[in-house]
């Protein structure tokens, strides 16, 4: 019998041409647009062209109608608002920076996704992802590896995801890049073909965080204190939730020198500036290991310490607290912004090693 | 596979008596009634023949009648309507918690544009009280706007008393009966309505046209300028092929409501009956008297709607978890809400609404197709996992 896997659809070309590709290599493939955030009744969406607007919808359509497959639109508005948004608001109000791409991910496409999946029988998920599952060689434990596309490898966002989810995952644009993708999904008349990549974060489409944060929360949130190192104050920042670690742009203030934002104080409601904001050690902690289990003693890896990052090289030592494992890495190279509540990703060549969250 | 279509309560297909009915009058007698040439004329007498049709199934005079775009068109006028001429003497209107969201939308709207509204609660069968309703009354209400027959779980409302209240308290009264026209009897006047919107989709004939019922002696004022269309009130261009479907499917609705409303009753009471002797922990939502005879609106506990609607999909069956506008979303439902359920509840209804096309045997496939999926996906339910421990601790050892 077909093994069934359901393809979470967004409309843009890369899921569509997943879609597709899938269904030729004799999948019995069913289309899935997850609806995430806000909807057609509150009447307070325009079009737009994010992960969930209502384009989405239409476009993801189109294109499963166009390969014969049956399509839904799914419900995961709650768990999307429990694991994403409370998770994105609730970072920037402890002055740290979230990856809310992530936090999908795990939660909600590869949890919930995947349960929905199961319900209907089938065998995996998939999505418009550049990247491959595969065995890494040494332990054959199931991991991710970077794809042929160079530029546009998203490895970094499924860091998260276990063994028994790569076990029910396919991604087939591993093996392409994204040009390969566009052409093939034109060859096929896809009706995304064209469609422009989206960028920004789908729920807050117009990228002001501050302002999604606000409205929200419903609070604005309180003015504080610029510091330096010293603790001197600088001048008054317009609420935490605006500022991220090696900021320069939009401080509000001229100092005659560049100054970064070093870090961010949720408790005293405090920026700290500085003209240096390079750090040679970070601490991981809430860690998935991928191709590798927890090690003795210290190894070398590539690590990705934000999304587009270009992976450099340290020495990492697993240190085990009472209660959790924490990753201890000296970087060969001091790092600029090395952003708490981002994800670090470590690499083995080109596979996943493991990751986790930034202290 | 078998296709069951089990969801006529978003709508139904055109019969094939109103298909014809409709047909000459897209290129035939395509005449605009308000021009003054021959085929103008008959396209003239067309839409009054249908108008005579549509008040003689309300129990109307024809010159209550006036044709619409949807039924949600009709139920926007009426309410912003009334609303608005009644504004000076008062900014004060009364629905139900259960009402279709073209009528709940357009009260809130109202409410931003600083009118009050009461939503009357429900019970358990999903019916209102004329009790809280006469206590919601202030001087300063102008209308009252409930629906005859819920388009989630069926219930039907004490119209009649309902609209006598609002008589005697010189308000108007309004009622969104999509659901209930063709499928169960109404007169306008022995159960004191002023105003009531319908839809022609909904009984058998196309989408695109509804109408409104306004009593004589109430001003209602024109919601769609332009064009002196409806004696002045309707501006646009008459839609003669759907509102001669609307008359012609509203006429054969109303002559043989007596026997396929026998018909759909016992097939309803078959499934209800089925499912509930079929599958555990499954109730069902409404009243079991006061019910539209072709509702069926169910709740499976541990499960998701949404997952059991895309099983029977695949199975050929075609039903729904909520209405059809809201169920791209699936929110759990304001109605099931409003009768009490709690959220996770709310989220495991069904709701099967048959019509003309459905069968004894579509009944029976359905009963033997439902158990094993809802069985599937309560293995697979956490919740279900967690009932299991704490009512038969033995039975999950392993």
């Amino acid at each position: 019998m077909k093994k069934r896997v359901v393809v979470g659809m967004s409309g843009g070309v890369d899921s569509s041409a997943a879609a597709c590709l899938l269904l030729e290599q004799g999948y019995d493939v069913i289309g899935v647009t997850m609806r995430t955030w806000r909807d057609e009744t509150q009447g307070d969406i325009q079009a737009r062209n994010g992960c969930c607007g209502l384009t989405a919808v239409d476009d993801a359509r189109r294109v499963a109608d166009c390969l014969g497959i049956p399509y839904y639109v799914l419900n995961f508005k709650e768990d999307f608002r429990k694991y994403v948004i409370d998770y994105f608001v609730g970072e920037y109000t402890r002055g740290r920076t979230p990856n809310p791409c992530i936090a999908c991910n795990r939660y909600v496409k590869w949890e919930s996704l995947l349960f929905k999946a199961k319900q209907l029988g089938a065998d995996y998920i998939a999505t418009g992802h550049y990247a491959r599952v595969v065995k890494y060689p040494d332990t054959l434990r199931l991991s991710i590896s970077r794809s042929a596309a160079k530029g546009k490898d998203q490895t970094y966002a499924l860091y998260s995801l276990t063994q028994a989810q790569l076990d029910s995952t396919l991604l087939p644009l591993g093996d392409y890049r994204k040009e390969d993708i566009r052409r093939f999904a034109a060859e096929h008349n896809l009706p995304v073909a064209h469609k422009p990549d989206s960028q920004d974060i789908c729920f807050v489409p117009d990228g002001d965080y501050a302002s999604f944060i606000k409205e929200y929360t419903e609070t604005a949130p309180p003015e504080g204190d610029f510091v330096d190192e010293s603790g001197r104050v600088l001048g008054r920042h317009k609420g935490i939730a605006r500022y991220t670690i090696g900021q320069r742009k939009g401080l509000g203030i001229a100092f005659g020198r560049p100054m970064y934002v070093k870090s961010i104080d949720a408790a005293g409601n405090t920026v700290t500036l500085s003209e240096d904001v390079s750090v040679s050690e970070m601490i991981t902690s809430d860690v998935n290991w991928m191709a590798l289990e927890p090690f003795e003693g210290e190894r070398r890896f590539n690590v990705k310490i934000r999304y587009g990052d270009k992976a450099a090289g340290c020495t990492a030592y697993v240190e085990r607290a009472a209660d959790a494992i924490k990753i201890r890495c000296r970087f060969d190279v001091p790092r600029r912004a090395v952003t708490p509540g981002q994800a670090a990703v470590f690499y083995d060549g080109e596979y996943v090693a493991f990751g986790g969250v930034i202290d | 596979m078998e296709k069951v279509y089990f969801d006529h309560a978003a709508t139904t297909y055109v019969r094939p008596e109103v298909l014809e009915a409709m047909l000459p009058y897209f290129a035939e007698d395509y005449g605009n009634p308000s021009s003054i040439y021959e085929i103008a004329r008959s396209a003239k007498k067309t839409l009054e023949t249908a108008r005579d049709k549509a008040a003689a199934a309300l129990g109307a005079d024809p010159a209550e009648i006036f044709f619409t775009g949807s039924g949600t068109e009709a139920d926007n006028w009426a309410i912003r309507g009334i609303a608005e001429l009644y504004e000076k003497k008062g900014r004060h209107i009364i629905s139900s918690a259960i009402e279709h969201h073209a009528v709940l939308h357009t009260c809130e709207y109202l409410e931003k544009r600083g009118f009050e509204v009461t939503y009357l609660p429900v019970g358990e069968d999903g019916i209102i009280r004329v009790a809280d309703l006469e206590k919601a009354v202030r001087p300063d209400t102008t209308l009252i706007t409930i629906m005859t027959a819920n388009n989630e779980i069926g219930s039907i409302q004490p119209i009649e008393e309902i609209g006598a209240l609002a008589r005697s308290k010189g308000i108007v009264f309004h009622t969104d009966a999509v659901q209930a026209v063709g499928h169960i009897p109404i007169n306008v006047k022995s159960q004191n309505i002023d105003m009531l919107s319908l839809s022609a989709h909904k009984l058998y004939g196309p989408k695109g046209v509804g109408a409104l019922y306004v009593k004589k002696g109430i001003p209602l004022r024109s919601f769609i300028f332009g064009g002196g269309q409806e004696r002045g009130r309707r501006a646009g261009t008459e839609n003669i092929p759907g509102i001669v479907a609307l008359g012609k499917a509203i006429e054969l609705a109303v002559s043989e409501m007596e026997e396929e409303s026998r018909r759909l009753s016992a097939l309803r009471d078959k499934l209800i009956d089925g499912i509930l002797s079929s599958v555990p922990h499954t109730f069902l939502n409404g009243s079991s008297v006061k019910r539209l005879p072709n509702n069926v609106n169910v709740s499976f506990e541990f499960i998701e709607g949404e997952s059991l609607l895309l099983l029977l999909d695949m199975k050929g069956i075609f039903a729904s978890s909520g209405s059809a506008c809201t169920s791209g979303s699936l929110d759990p439902s304001h109605v099931l809400l409003a009768i009490g359920l709690p959220h996770e509840k709310a989220h495991g209804s069904l709701r099967i609404t048959l019509g003309r096309s459905s069968t004894e045997g579509q009944v029976e496939y359905f009963l033997k197709e439902l158990p094993p999926i809802v069985s599937r996906l309560r293995d697979m339910s956490p919740l279900f996992e967690e009932y299991l421990k704490i009512s038969d601790p033995a039975r999950v050892s392993g």
